[in-house]
């Protein structure tokens, strides 16, 4: 069976790897939204970490000279009710949401599709008990269990509380991607790599996650503003990000009311969460697009059908 | 210009169909000219995509609306195109009627046989609803299904495959059609049941007198039911001619070519004449001869302008050289450019002329590959939605015996259903069988430690039957390929390569490794799973039907290819399929199954000349020759039926229920060691190599 390497073929040199990643990556450039929801949230970063810099003033230090003034060239978004400057606090505001948005969709994402397709791959015992855990956190009252613990995690600071977010975010994508795997179980190319000797655990990341990728990207950017939101609500309460200090939720919260009447309290802060999701979702459409080979991409088409068989 | 007096039942004049597409309109017919003579057989063939079903569900005007039509159809002379909705319902079903490839779209899942086919009736005939539904019994009767009183109370999922479509069959003609349309309507089906079926269409169309427009992509049905023959490419009629002028003297070069690439039942050997290259892009044609990119013939003046079909009276081709090949009448091999196969390397393959490597004497001195003796899986037969019953058991295999030795392909047939697949899961499983023994390549599959087996796996590849569904669609070809090295932890040198190496062999360019599966067509498709398998360098490629997705003269391609490699590098090949014509081309050895046993087995000129089983008589029997003559001239052994249900274990052999020398046993005692004694695989005499399981087999 020597046959075949006896044969003086191809110049053994030049391993041009030309494997999934790069192709995924190389399309992904090539998409002008994903490019640009990029360079929009690198942007937001910068703004969010670098703003503070730019103004004298601090988030939580009032100005008592200017209470509801309207953004002026001192204070550029104006100031609040007790003369804070809405400028710090919609950057500092944005450094916690931008954190938490985006690591607990990370999160939960990974977290679901990992539980989701091990439960739907292996099946039987292992699925019994992963959909029991499921289950049981999808009966569990989220909120309360947040109210209770997070108090005890004050020492631990933000990322325990964008765990505890992440941790009860992911059972419903979990079992969509549960079942979406188990019928990619039994499709031939699942099939063929197990023949192929091909293990487990490889073939989820390599065969299962990439094909049910298009719903987990969707299912990841609604995630980013969900996370956004939910942060909200629990800091509402109490928990999560605590005045003095603030994130873009506590911001619309407090602002809601009073935008008709000092719409710089609300406006810039929701158009910067806006223009968040915006960038996520244009990211994510990328991606989606750039993973999926039969999503028209930048180039090559059809040609490879002219080829003789 | 001619002076014929009788308007044809069926005119179909220049009809052009468009599907709109992405970027503007895409033709699908372009231009087709049929005339259906009363009670004449109009056989239409082409590969896949080529506007068969298209032309016929243009003249039932059951296009969907992206599609628009140009183009005139008349039936006995009256226009249908343009008819309104109203009218052209009152003439489908009445006076033209349709089968369909799947009967299941044919019929609501939810209502009764009986009830649909008395509704077909009520339709179009003024009878009250006894007298339908006689008319329906009278209908199902005349198609062959047993106990039709009964069979009209059945919903179609109650049916098989072949009774459905013989119901369907049974709509068709409730209303004595002048027309019977018949779109690939055996092509889903097991030999023996598409030649009771094909029996059924020529029935029907014997007792209504109707004329048949029978669609196939499958030269030898065309040529066992045609009076005449349509051949289509690229939406248009290449040729058309009497079937026994079509097949004797070829005027196209494309005919010539599909009858050239399909493998026969009766010769073997040499290779195919693949037609080179894929079937035309519709999108986007050349200007001139569609043909023009694969034709051998093509000249300067082909692509100029496309040429008319023309021709003498009853016999016209669309080819600039048409003259020529009706005077000069090449073989198709003459013409087509045929692979050399190399000669045979397997160790002990001494003649390297295939016929004799089985046959000769040394076989035992070889290797063996896989030895399985009296294999069986059953799965169990549950019941209940929320608390699963086991209520029975399905006896999938039920004695399997293998042997495969070293440098030889192991054809292994049988119908749907009769445990060819359990078979190769359980191969491919490496692990104990739950009865009976695998030894692979010398190791016991039972005794066999982890690692072990993942070794194993690399000795051991397989093909599967659809590229597309085996292939991952996210995944670029490349990588593919790749995937059984890395699996094998091969390092990343080596990776890079074999995969351009790999790509090389099976004939695709290197080049593509970047693109992913759907940017090829289906038979670049198969080699690029054929070079995943041979990847790890391999000693047994298990194939399950790897050409049986493909248009016939792709198939060519890759069936010769496959014989390249063999001999190249000395694999065995453990090869599935539903068709004869291929095994008998391919293989060494044969091994029958029915009903999860292995009826007959033994060397394939043996088997396939002298078959001892009464299942493999009417197997062989049933396949359709691509060679009128001969089809008219054969006798067919219809089996009665449909193979019975595996989940009853049968005393006996299982074969009883359909058996015709059973049935025609006179003598009770014989009778009775059929019904109560199981037939074990014996041979007549040891030496030969040919065994059956029959107690009373053909000697
Ligand atoms: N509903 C449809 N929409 C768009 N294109 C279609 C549709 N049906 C058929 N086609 C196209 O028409 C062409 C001819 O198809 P068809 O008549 O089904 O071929 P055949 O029956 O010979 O395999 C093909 O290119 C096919 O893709
Ligand atoms: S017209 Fe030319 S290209 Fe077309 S089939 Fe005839 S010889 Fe071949
Ligand atoms: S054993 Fe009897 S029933 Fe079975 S195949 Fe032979 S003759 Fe027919
Ligand atoms: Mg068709």
């Amino acid at each position: 069976m020597t046959t075949v390497a006896a044969e003086p073929t191809a110049p053994p040199a030049a391993p041009r790897t030309t494997g999934r990643g790069r192709l995924v990556l190389t399309r992904l450039l090539s998409a002008r939204g994903a490019v640009a929801g990029a360079v929009l949230v690198l942007l937001l970063f910068a703004l969010a970490f670098g703003g503070p810099y730019l103004t004298p003033w601090d988030y939580a230090t009032p100005d008592f000279g200017a209470l509801h003034q309207p953004p002026s060239a001192e204070h550029w978004f104006g100031t609040n009710g007790i003369g804070q400057d809405v400028f710090a606090q919609t950057v500092r505001g944005l450094q916690k949401s931008l954190v938490i948005g985006l690591l607990v969709a990370l999160f939960s994402t990974v977290l679901a599709s990992l539980v989701g397709a091990c439960a739907g791959y292996f099946g039987g015992w292992t699925d019994r008990a992963l959909m029991f855990l499921v289950d049981l956190l999808l009966v569990f009252p989220s909120f309360l269990i947040i109210t209770i613990v997070s108090p005890r995690l004050k020492s631990t600071g933000w990322i325990a509380f964008v765990l505890l977010l992440a941790l009860f975010n992911w059972m419903i994508t979990a079992r969509v991607v549960r079942s979406m795997t188990i019928s990619l179980r039994e499709r031939e190319f699942v099939r063929a790599a197990r023949f192929m000797g091909v293990r487990p655990l490889r073939i989820i990341t390599r065969h299962i996650l990439p094909n049910v990728a298009s719903f987990l990207i969707i299912d990841a950017t609604i995630a980013v503003g969900g996370a956004v939101m939910s942060e909200t609500a629990l800091s509402y309460f109490g928990f999560g990000v605590k005045a003095p200090d603030v994130s873009l939720g506590t911001l619309l919260a407090a602002g809601t009311s009073e935008a008709p009447v000092f719409p710089w309290l609300f406006y810039f802060a929701a158009g910067l969460l806006v223009l968040f999701v915006l960038a996520v979702n244009l990211i994510g459409d990328g991606l989606r697009d750039a993973l999926d080979p039969t999503a028209g991409g930048p180039r090559r088409r059809r040609s490879a059908r002219r080829k003789k068989p | 210009m001619t002076t014929t007096v009788e308007t044809p039942l069926l005119a179909v004049r220049d009809l052009r169909v468009d599907f709109a597409g992405p970027h503007g309109p895409v033709p699908a017919v372009r231009g087709v000219d049929l005339t259906v003579r009363r009670g004449e057989t109009l056989g239409i063939v082409g590969e896949s995509g080529s506007g068969k079903s298209v032309t016929a569900l243009s003249v039932l005007g059951l296009l969907p609306h992206t599609a628009s039509l140009h183009g005139s159809v008349r039936l006995d002379g009256r226009e249908l195109v343009g008819l309104p909705g109203k009218e052209l319902a009152a003439i489908r079903g009445h006076r033209v009627a349709m089968v369909f490839q799947d009967p299941l779209s044919a019929f609501t899942p939810v209502y009764r046989i009986g009830d649909q086919i008395a509704e077909a009736v009520r339709i179009h005939q003024p009878v009250d609803k006894a007298a339908a539904r006689r008319r329906a019994a009278e209908l199902l009767d005349l198609v062959g299904i047993p106990a039709p009183e009964r069979a009209l109370d059945s919903f179609p999922h109650e049916f098989s495959g072949g009774m459905r479509q013989r119901a369907m069959i049974a709509m068709a003609i409730a209303n004595d059609p002048d027309i019977l349309l018949a779109d690939e309507p055996t092509t889903a089906l097991d030999v023996t049941i598409q030649a009771q079926v094909l029996d059924v269409l020529r029935t029907a169309q014997r007792e209504t007198g109707a004329a048949l427009v029978l669609v196939s992509h499958d030269l030898g049905v065309i040529a066992g039911m045609a009076d005449r023959v349509a051949v289509m490419y690229a939406g248009r009629v290449v040729e058309t001619a009497g079937v026994d002028e079509l097949f004797a003297a070829p005027r196209h070069p494309y005919t010539l070519g599909l009858i050239g690439a399909v493998p026969r039942l009766d010769g073997r050997g040499g290779p195919l004449v693949p037609i080179p290259g894929a079937p035309a892009p519709m999108a986007d044609l050349p200007t001139g001869c569609p043909f023009a990119a694969r034709c051998p013939l093509a000249e300067d003046r082909c692509s100029a302008a496309e040429p008319e079909l023309a021709g003498d009276e009853g016999h016209l081709a669309a080819c600039v050289r048409s003259a020529e090949l009706a005077e000069r009448r090449p073989a198709p091999a003459e013409v087509f450019p045929v692979p050399e196969l190399p000669a045979a390397v397997g160790s002990a393959a001494g003649s390297g002329d295939r016929g004799s490597v089985a046959g000769s004497g040394d076989r035992g001195s070889r290797a063996p590959v896989l030895a399985v003796s009296g294999l069986g899986k059953t799965f169990p037969l549950l019941k209940g939605t929320v608390f699963k019953r086991k209520v029975g058991e399905v006896y999938a295999v039920d004695g399997v015996d293998l042997d495969l030795r070293e440098g030889e392909t192991l054809g292994l047939v049988g119908e749907s259903g009769s445990g060819k697949s359990t078979t190769l899961f359980e191969l491919l499983n490496l692990a104990a069988p739950e009865t009976g023994r695998i030894e692979l390549l010398g190791h016991d599959a039972a005794a066999l430690s982890r690692a072990e087996a993942h070794r194993l796996r690399a000795e051991l590849q397989i093909v599967f039957q659809d590229p597309m569904a085996s292939l991952d669609p996210r995944m670029p070809i490349g990588d593919i390929v790749a995937e059984p090295l890395r699996a094998q932890h091969a390092a990343r040198e080596e990776i890079a390569r074999r995969v351009p190496e790999l790509l090389r062999q099976v004939g695709l360019d290197p080049d593509h490794a970047a693109r992913y599966p759907h940017q090829f067509s289906g038979g670049q498709r198969q080699r690029v799973s054929i070079a995943r398998a041979l990847a790890v360098r391999p000693k047994l490629l298990v194939l399950d039907e790897p050409v049986s997705a493909l248009d016939v003269s792709i198939q060519a391609g890759v069936l010769n290819l496959l014989q390249a490699l063999k001999a190249e590098l000395g694999l065995s090949y453990l090869f599935v399929s539903h068709d004869l014509s291929v095994i008998r081309h391919l293989a060494d050895r044969v091994s029958v199954m029915y009903l999860g046993r292995t009826v007959e087995q033994g060397e394939v000129s043996a088997v396939f000349d002298r078959p001892r089983h009464p299942y493999t008589r009417a197997l062989l029997s049933a396949v359709p020759l691509p060679d009128p003559a001969a089809e008219r001239a054969r006798d067919r052994i219809l089996l009665a039926g449909d193979p019975p249900s595996p989940t009853e274990r049968h005393t006996g052999c299982p074969f009883r229920t359909r058996c015709p020398v059973y049935a025609g046993l006179a003598d009770p005692a014989a009778r009775t060691r059929c019904e109560q004694e199981r037939p074990a695989l014996v041979g007549d005499t040891p030496a030969q190599d040919h065994q059956a399981a029959c107690h009373y087999p053909e000697s």
